[in-house]
């Protein structure tokens, strides 16, 4: 199998050592019962490398203070540490300015911050807002608030029977009131990487902004919002080996400085007064209050660590996993993959005949196997497929060949107790 | 630890593979369906209460139906075989002693009427489990609760009624 697919991926496959990328993971040492931890469930949260814990305990052991504030010694490393990781997470998706990055506490937060700080101002009664079937549900639902409070209508692209957009429908959904798309980068639930840019390249021929949510696309493939000329990209921290409680919003300087800002409080002001406040600049507009610095800081060196191994060699791990693992599951008579399209990172989704898939997590837990059961928090995905809900592998570039294996045989053992 | 493991024995995979009192009942007096919202699940009990000799209300038949995991299912199927014929104040005192064992509450070796079920006793050590195990017993006391025109608002609605100190 092995030897198969580096005939596929000759270019890679030698360099990338991941048990050394292993041993950087105290986490994955962990046994279950008894039985080696293998965790496949890193598109709900990705584990955390030894550099990224250390950089959280230095930070916390001798560099604390509250940031922008006090002239103190500790303030201003911290400040300083808080505002490098800020520049860590601009390189790493390639904006133009540092000011374009804004720190929320996730994805979902930065989606809000979108929908409220936009959204509120610039959509009106009768608008539209064109989502997706794929999104996550936090791209769906504050856009719901949204279309509700102002008389607002959402319009969805349909998808396929593999789990790709269909794109002329998409095209199709644009008229004089649209006013804004969210999209998803990679679907969560299926894994299919959505053509983001040609889509924003169509609606901004239109004149409509785009919010991409990238949450499932930044921890596994190369991302660069200026290529992209995405309006928006949100993401998380904690999927991408950094702390939870702390993500990214990208938005361009423009956009961010008409928009209103979401939360009130200290930081995001320049003057404060009964009479009039006046709001600082981009980014503090919307980092209202005290942020998570050492979250911050700790995506900053997850970002270090991410980028020293390189998001292409990720990527392409990460696909000779989804490939043989994909190979193996389709061969398996009564397993079935949800989400076949043909550029897909590496989640796959699959129900076995006559198994619930909770029974199918429960049974794979008992092996070490650590997936996800349900519906994703992607319910019109399940319901586009007529399922209640699906078990998920979902791989990092920590995983190995030999973890796909132990899924393999996983599911095979859940078959036997079922037959 | 590891009692989980036999949840999956046989009696339990023999249930779900051949639920007993599986469908619908005619002329059922009373009727709820219970929702696991996480994960989709839904099951529907239907029964028929009838006046025995002594005046004793008792289950004179019950049957249940829908869609749920393996643990689910066989929880409602063997839940239906415990309380078919029984008096409705058993099945009322049986329904907090599976919420009990459920949630590891209940010492087994004190009296009580678990009997069979014991064989889900080892689903305290799955929390995310035990909302699985327990819907069709939180269904069954909706439907003792249930009235005609059971309304399907929340605050209305049987399946949020009260169940003891469970």
């Amino acid at each position: 199998m092995n030897a198969v697919l580096t005939a596929f991926h000759p270019r890679l496959a030698p360099a990338f050592d991941v048990e050394r990328l292993r041993a950087d993971f105290p986490i994955l040492q962990l046994k279950i019962d008894g039985k080696p931890l293998v965790y496949l469930d890193n598109a709900a949260s990705s584990q955390m490398p030894q550099a990224v814990i250390d950089r959280l305990v230095r930070y916390q052991t001798s560099e604390h203070a509250n940031i922008n504030r006090a002239v103190h010694y500790l303030s201003e490393t911290a400040t300083s540490a808080y505002e490098a990781a800020r520049r860590k997470l601009q390189h790493f998706i390639h904006a133009r300015e540092e000011r374009e990055v804004i720190f929320t506490s996730g994805t979902t937060d930065a989606i809000n911050l979108v929908m409220h700080g936009y959204g509120r101002k610039f959509i009106k009664a009768g608008d539209e807002i064109i989502l997706t079937t794929l999104e996550h549900h936090s791209n769906i639902v504050p856009w719901q608030m949204l279309a509700e409070e102002k008389g607002a209508k959402i319009r969805v692209v349909p998808i396929n029977d593999a789990g790709e957009l269909l794109i002329d429908d998409y095209e199709h959904l644009f008229n004089e009131r649209t006013r804004f798309v969210g999209v998803m980068h990679v679907s969560n639930a299926l894994g299919t990487v959505n053509p983001v840019k040609q889509m924003i390249a169509f609606a901004h021929a239109r004149g409509v902004p785009v919010l991409v949510d990238g949450a499932q696309a930044v921890p596994h493939l190369r991302v660069d919002v200026q290529d992209l000329d995405c309006d928006f990209y949100a993401f998380s921290g904690h999927k991408l080996c950094g702390p939870t409680g702390i993500g990214v919003l990208y938005g361009k300087a423009a956009l961010l400085e008409a928009m209103q800002p979401f939360k009130g409080g200290g930081d995001m002001i320049m003057s404060v007064s009964f009479e009039k406040t006046t709001y600082n600049t981009i980014p503090h507009k919307f980092e209202a209050g005290t942020p998570p610095i050492a979250a911050a800081i700790g995506l900053g060196a997850a970002v270090d660590y991410l980028s020293a191994i390189g998001m292409d060699a990720i990527a392409d791990h990460e696909h000779e996993l989804l490939s043989s693992a994909t190979e193996q599951m389709t061969r398996m008579p009564g397993v079935r993959i949800l989400g076949t399209a043909a550029n897909k990172a590496a989640v796959l989704s699959f129900t076995i005949d006559g198994v619930h898939p909770h029974d199918v997590g429960t049974l794979l837990n008992q092996e070490g196997v650590a997936v996800r059961t349900g519906h994703h928090c992607a319910q019109p995905v399940m319901q586009r497929f007529k399922v209640p809900a699906t078990s998920r592998a979902s791989f990092a570039f920590y995983n190995s060949m030999a973890e796909v294996d132990a899924l393999i045989t996983g599911i095979r053992s859940v078959q036997k107790v079922f037959a | 630890m590891a009692d989980y493991r036999a949840l999956y024995q046989e009696v339990i995979l023999d249930h779900n593979k051949k639920p007993r009192n599986y469908g619908t009942l005619e002329n059922a007096s009373h009727h709820a369906v219970g929702h696991n919202p996480l994960c989709g699940d839904h099951i529907s009990v239907a029964l028929n209460l009838k006046l025995d000799p002594e005046r004793v209300e008792c289950i004179d038949g019950i049957a249940f139906q829908g869609e749920s995991c393996a643990i689910c299912k066989a929880s409602a199927s063997m839940m239906t075989v415990a309380v078919k014929g029984k008096s409705r104040t058993d099945a009322e005192t049986l329904i907090q002693e599976f919420l009990a064992m459920a949630t590891g509450k209940l010492d087994l070796d004190s009296p009580n009427l678990i009997g069979r079920l014991a064989v889900f006793a080892g689903v305290r050590d799955l929390p995310t489990r035990v909302k699985c195990a327990i819907l069709p017993w939180h269904t069954l006391h909706a439907a003792f609760n249930s009235v005609a025109t059971a309304s399907t608002e929340a605050a209305q609605d049987p399946m949020h009624a009260p169940i003891g100190n469970a």
